[in-house]
Formats: C-alpha cells, structure tokens, sequence
C-alpha cells in the first residue's frame, strides 16, 4: 500500500535495524534451511516474504531485493524499474514523470539511505541488472543460502 | 580544426595513450578545449538525404553530433542508422543509446555494430517513459538502466566481454558517456549520483537543459567538492527557447526541462522572443565558460537547429576554433591522401 511504503521509508533507520536483525537470524537458520531442503520450503517461505514485504514495501518479489541499498524504497516500483535512479525526469514537486500522483520512488529512496548508517554509501554503489529468471522466488532464502554457504 | 596525426580528416585517428577511442570529441576534450555538440532530430523518413541535410547547419560549428534515440518517447530513424549515415562522410556521431526499447541483448548488439560503423561516442541514457510519446500504449522494455548500461558497454570495452561473460573477439573502442540533470529532485544527491555513473563507467556527461544558472553553479560546487569534475568532461545543455510560450511549454511536457520565471518574463518583454532566444543562449554559454570544471556545451535546438551557427559564433566559444567538417577539405584530396 502506498502510505504504508512512505511510512516505511520515513522510518527507514528503525526498520533497518529490525532487518540486520532479522538477516542475522536467517544465516542462523541456514543449516535448518538445508537440511528441510531449499527446494522444499521455497514456495511457503516466498509466500509470507511476499505477504511481509509486500505490506511494508510494495515489494514486487523481483527475487534480487536490494531494499538495504535503496533506502527502504522498492526500486521495482518506479516504472522503469531503475536500480539506480532516479531518472532525469523527475517532477518539480519530487514527483515521479509516468505517474503524477506518486512521489518518485528514488527521490524516497536516497532520503530513506540517508536516515540509515551507512545507506548513502550502499546506495552509492552500482547494482547490476535485474536476473529475470529470479522473479517470484524468495530473496530471504537466497540470502541464508549464499551468505550462509560463505560462513 | 584538424589533428596533425589524422590520415585522412573525418576517418578515425589513431588512438593516443590514455585515450579510449578514435574519435575527435576524445581529442578535443582530452586537450582541454571548450568542446561543442549538437543534437540532430532524427527524421520521420526514410530518406539519407534528409539526416545529411540536418546535419549540414552544424558542420564546421560542432565536434560531435548527438543522434538521438526515439527521444521523448517519439518514433523517429533509428539512432544506430543516424549514426551509420554520419559516419559515412566523416562525422563524429554521439550515438545515444535508450534503455526504454531494447533489452540488454539488442543494445549489446548495437553497441558493437555502431562501433563496426565508426561511431566513437555512446552515450547511455535509461529514456523518457512511454506516456511521453506517440505510443504510450508500446511495453516499456527497461531491461537495464543507464548505470548499468554504462557498466555492461564498458565491460564489452574493457574486458571485450558481454554481460554475460561471453568473449568479444573486437572490443568496441568508444567513449562513454552519461546525462545528469542538475535542475531535478534530489538536488542535494545529483553529485553523489554523478559519482555512480563515473564508477560505472561513464567518462563524458552531457546535461538536459541548464537555464538556471544558480542551480548550475551550485550543482558544479558539489561536484568540484566531491573531486569528480577532475574524472569525468562535462557538457552543459544549452538551446536557443523560440518564445515565451514554448518556454512554458517545454517546463511542463518536457520530463525534466526547468526553465526559471525570470526566464520566461524576458522573453516575454521582448520585441522579438525568438532572437531573445538565441540572445539568452549566447549569455548562457559565455556563462558557461566562466564555470569551473565545466568542459563544454551541449546544444539542443529542437526545430531552431538552423540558428545553432549564429548562437555559437556571436558567443564565441569556439576561441577562433573552427571544428572539422565534411568538405572542409575536398573529398579527392583526402583519399589522395591515402594512397
């Protein structure tokens, strides 16, 4: 929901917190994770991951979330789908170009990077293009697995 | 002007230690100068005769003509074949490249062939939405962004690989380039966004427009402070306005065109707008060249492209300079030349 996503990114500092939280438990789980089987747990885990993110972000389950690096700002919102916005087209009143009535989703996202330690950085660096092949499956997973796997 | 290395003027140089490309707009920017480009509007035509015919008013005024790609979301030539044709009589074409048409396995394409046909400038761009144009009802493709564009194009440069990791047997040898706006939210970040596109890749930029002059130097000031003006050349967007009205205009369709009201009251006082115009763009880009880290202009002269010569010549930017331009030295002479 649009007002629940602004919200999200106003209070971007405390819900990041609660995500570096949340992370920590996934690689927590990670060996509980393997041991159900990622292929297992896929399809219900991506279901709550899109309920949970959706509500909050307006997530679009891209599978590649970059939420940490943009401010708490889904970028699969803005309708070029940037991962490095915003465009030049921004409107005066910091509203997005193709759709008047909505603030641009990158104009909230460095504002949201810059009331997280460190987002200016993480949103300073280049995120390579969307894997298509991603769509629909749970990010959540994906981090407990490759970070996991790394640990 | 030409370079004492060229082997015939027009054809490709050799490439310098340090430079990226062939090109003439590298050269000129690498030294230093005040360099100039122009936008060419692509015709609704399929005729050679009529991009010739465009790009005519500009020679002997600019170092490298843009040709756009479907600009304002609008069906034109494309900017691939644009690109071909100035080739071919020995202009330096910035071929832009949007994200809006074409998924990453078309554009890698392009890339290589515009670099086949001798275009030596990419400019990467993510393009205007599809509302924007005659067929909002078209699927926006938005595949890559322009960031990453940049980052992919110099990979296939760099790396003579494609995205995909796949090896490239002849690396386009091309200088890339990025557009900025400095008018448009979120002012306070448009330095640190900037920065991301130098680390990707970009090393020219060329902005929309610049009517405001304090938004200008302040973005500048960001710049400078961020220690990038030192990594990347920057060209101002500058353009003759044709009155008051169109001013009005341009502020309100155009994504991203800021033009301050103290713009549009003078041209509104005057007795001619048109020449208040070209008036207005002549102090711009005398402003231009007073601003540190600024490296040169940008014209955009959409349907005025036939004033672009007097506006450049009464600012005198040029110094005396006088670019290179097909049959500036007859043709026969030059392939003489050769062999």
């Amino acid at each position: 929901m649009y007002a629940v996503r602004l919200w999200s990114v106003r209070h971007a500092r405390g819900l990041s917190r609660c995500y570096t939280l949340f992370e920590s438990l996934l690689l927590r789980l990670a060996p509980l994770f393997a041991r159900l089987g990622y292929a297992r747990i896929e399809r219900p885990v991506a279901v709550v991951e899109a309920a949970v993110k959706g509500l909050l972000f307006d997530c679009r389950m891209c599978g590649s979330c970059v939420l940490s690096s943009t401010g708490l700002a889904c970028p699969m919102n803005c309708p070029k789908q940037l991962r490095n916005g915003p465009c030049g087209g921004v409107r005066a009143d910091g509203h997005c170009e193709v759709k008047p009535e909505m603030r641009c989703v990158w104009v909230e996202a460095w504002q949201g990077a810059a009331r997280i330690p460190g987002g200016l950085e993480a949103i300073g660096a280049v995120q390579p293009p969307v894997d298509h092949r991603l769509a629909g499956s749970s990010a959540w997973l994906r981090v407990a697995r490759e970070q996991g796997a790394r640990a | 002007m030409n370079f004492e290395d060229e082997p015939v003027p027009g054809y490709p140089l050799p490439i310098l230690p340090g430079h990226t490309s062939p090109g003439r707009l590298e050269r000129v920017l690498r030294a230093g100068t005040f360099a100039i480009t122009a936008e060419l509007a692509p015709p609704d035509s399929a005729d050679p005769e009529e991009v010739y015919r465009r790009a005519r008013v500009f020679e002997g005024y600019v170092d490298a003509i843009n040709a756009t790609d479907g600009s304002g979301a609008h069906c034109h030539m494309s900017s691939l074949a644009v690109c071909a044709l100035l080739t071919r009589i020995g202009h330096a074409p910035v071929m832009q490249i949007s994200c809006r048409d074409r998924n990453r396995i078309a554009i890698q394409g392009d890339i290589l062939g515009g670099a086949a046909m001798g275009v030596c400038n990419v400019l990467c761009l993510t393009g205007d939405g599809v509302q924007a144009g005659d067929h909002p009802q078209a699927k926006p493709v938005f595949d890559l962004d322009s960031v990453s564009l940049l980052q992919i194009a110099r990979g296939m440069r760099d790396e003579h690989r494609f995205e995909s990791g796949r090896r490239i047997t002849f690396a386009p040898r091309v200088l890339l380039g990025a557009a900025e706006n400095p008018n448009v939210a979120p002012i306070e970040h448009r330095a640190r966004r900037l920065a991301k596109k130098i680390a990707a890749g970009a090393q020219f930029i060329q902005t929309q427009y610049c009517f405001d002059m304090t938004l200008l130097r302040r973005f500048m000031l960001a710049v400078e402070d961020a220690g990038l003006s030192d990594r990347v050349f920057i060209l101002i967007g500058v353009g003759p306005l044709r009155s008051a009205k169109a001013a009005e205009w341009m502020r309100s369709n155009v994504p991203g065109v800021h033009i301050p009201d103290a713009i549009v009251v003078r041209l509104r006082g005057a007795d001619d707008e048109a020449r208040e115009g070209r008036n207005l763009c002549v102090d711009l880009l005398q402003e231009l060249r007073t601003i540190q880290g600024v490296s040169g202009a940008h014209i955009m002269a959409y349907r005025q492209e036939e004033s672009v010569a007097e506006v450049i010549d009464r600012s005198g930017v040029l110094a005396g300079r006088r670019p290179w331009h097909p049959g500036r030295e007859p043709r026969e002479q030059a392939d003489r030349k050769t062999s």
